[in-house]
């Protein structure tokens, strides 16, 4: 029996559809519905977690992440500059501290000054002040990279320009050079508020009080306080995804505005 | 030369006089690593002279001229630009720089900046204007290069040549005594050419001291006071346009000039 190419696709697009449906049933019947509704996701235990999970964990999850980026940003791009000096000395500070920064985990940086630094010099930190140290610096490395990149990429010309009309160095970059490189900078440096978003949750290695909670403490205490299984953290988890989805759109947005004009 | 010439509408300060300033240059050497493309040139322009550099590509005229504001550093030889020593490593090379209005192949306008924006950013920033007078000259000095009802527009909403009469607008702005022109209308669709190099023409009627690199031989024929025959780094012929356009008395001139004048001509020898 011939088939046109039509129909074959048509045939194996139902088979394809036939073993999905076939294997989700199989798995609906395997499954311990009654546990899942305990402990995966209980709606009753849901409400239990407001509003303290908003008011207070995702306050605190923003609150850290804008201190993070705000570090981050002032040290990126200082450090991205640093990079393009033309004095050797600051590219190689930069350079190690880039390297070095990038080349950790993100979690050794918290205990380090969230533990490491307090104890080893005899000062008491608050959770603020560690979550601004470790997360700008990390944020720092990073950001400095893509600064350098969106500094690298705006014309030598521009600088030229500025230059002969008589602004010193530093008026040329901030006036003429840095606005164009934030533009162009402007998609990945929203990526790395992403990632930011994310790494805040690491400051849950920290002895913090109920006030200071941020939404991964939350899920993590939801586990123990309300056994609920995994239900405290899927609500955790939402709250991110409320964050970083609008983000990742708005990355998207930038993206799209500079590739229609360079303005 | 005109020392001091008043434009035709010399209201301000600030946005009606010209005061040429002169250029000395002696004995200038450059070097990029083991290639010298200034092998010793002495220049002097006179303020409020016009002078077109000329010469093939890579003969160091355009060297020369970004040696002028300093955008190339010198190796050796003095550049002295309306008093003030270029060469000297004490030199405010920001406060010569205000005196010398650079135009260049590839406009370099700020395209984040619209282009009254573009002519009034430094005026506010280096020579500290209010921003209410620095709009003032900036629409003077748009409307002088004929584009006084696109202040508006950004860079990526004009055409070739009314973003290089804008550079030359942003320019005049910080009343310079001196303008350099890189190969002006050398990145420009030909019918815009002609706009660029008429708001030229006017700039020297006003008694602007230009150092000109161009290819356009009718240009400095009619506007040029002189003409610099630039060839491997060295100053070939210098005299006024006629002589040196009209009737060169050197080989690599007159070579120079018959491919320039006549493109098409193609002649097998040697």
């Amino acid at each position: 029996m011939a088939m046109t190419a039509r129909q074959r696709a048509r045939v194996s697009l139902y088979i394809q559809v036939g073993i999905f449906v076939v294997a989700l049933a199989a798995l609906a019947l395997a499954i311990d519905w009654k546990t899942v509704g305990n402990s995966v996701f209980n709606f009753a235990k849901i409400g239990p977690m407001f509003p303290d999970i908003f008011l207070v964990g995702l306050k605190n999850t923003l609150i850290y992440t804008f201190l993070g980026f705000v570090v981050g940003l002032s040290g990126g791009l200082l450090l991205a500059l640093m990079k393009l000096s033309s004095f050797p000395l600051y590219r190689w500070i930069a350079t190690g501290y880039i390297e070095f920064f990038r080349g950790v985990p993100a979690l050794l940086v918290f205990i380090a000054f969230g533990y490491g630094v307090p104890l080893a010099f005899g000062v008491q930190w608050n959770v603020t002040l560690i979550v601004m140290i470790s997360l700008g610096m990390v944020a720092s490395a990073y950001i400095a990279e893509t600064l350098r990149a969106g500094l690298q990429a705006v014309p030598k010309g521009q600088l030229e320009a500025a230059r002969s009309l008589g602004m010193p160095q530093w008026r040329a970059m901030v006036s003429i050079v840095i606005p164009q490189a934030f533009k162009i900078v402007l998609p990945p440096l929203t990526n790395e508020v992403i990632l930011l978003t994310k790494d805040s949750s690491l400051i849950y290695v920290l002895g913090l009080t109920a006030s200071q909670y941020e939404l991964t403490k939350f899920g993590r205490d939801g586990i123990s306080s309300l056994g609920a299984g995994l239900t405290p953290l899927l609500v955790a988890g939402a709250f991110y995804l409320v964050i970083t989805i609008p983000l990742s759109l708005l990355a998207r947005k930038f993206e799209s505005r500079s590739a229609r004009t360079k303005r | 030369m005109n020392d001091v010439v008043n434009s035709s509408s010399g209201s301000t300060g600030s946005t009606g006089t010209i005061n040429a300033a002169g250029v000395s240059i002696k004995d200038l050497r450059k070097s990029y690593g083991s290639n010298e493309v200034l092998k010793g040139i002495s220049l002097d322009v006179a303020p409020g002279e016009v002078v077109c550099l000329i010469g093939p590509s890579g003969s160091g005229k355009s060297t020369l001229l970004r040696c002028v504001n300093l955008l190339e550093q010198p190796n050796q030889g003095a550049i002295n630009v309306g008093g003030f020593e270029a060469t000297d490593p004490d030199v405010d090379i920001d406060k010569m720089r205000r005196k010398v209005g650079m135009v260049f192949q590839q406009f370099n306008l700020f395209p984040h900046l619209d282009a009254k924006r573009n002519c009034t950013i430094a005026q506010t920033k280096v020579l500290k204007r209010s921003q209410e007078e620095a709009n003032k000259v900036a629409q003077h000095n748009l409307e002088r290069v004929g584009l006084g009802h696109l202040s508006d527009r950004f860079p990526d909403q004009l055409s070739g040549g009314q973003q290089q009469r804008v550079a030359i607008a942003r320019a005049l702005s910080m009343n310079p005594e001196l303008m350099l022109f890189d190969e002006p209308t050398s990145a420009l669709d030909p019918e815009t050419v002609g706009d660029v190099l008429s708001v030229m023409r006017n700039l020297a009627k006003e008694g602007m001291t230009m150092l000109v690199v161009t290819h356009e031989m009718g240009f400095a024929r009619e506007v040029a006071d002189r003409v610099v025959f630039m060839d491997g780094g060295v100053v070939v012929e210098e005299g006024v346009a006629e002589q040196v356009i009209g009737a060169p008395t050197q080989a690599r001139t007159k070579e120079f000039l018959r491919r320039v004048l006549d493109p098409t001509h193609i002649e097998i020898e040697e």
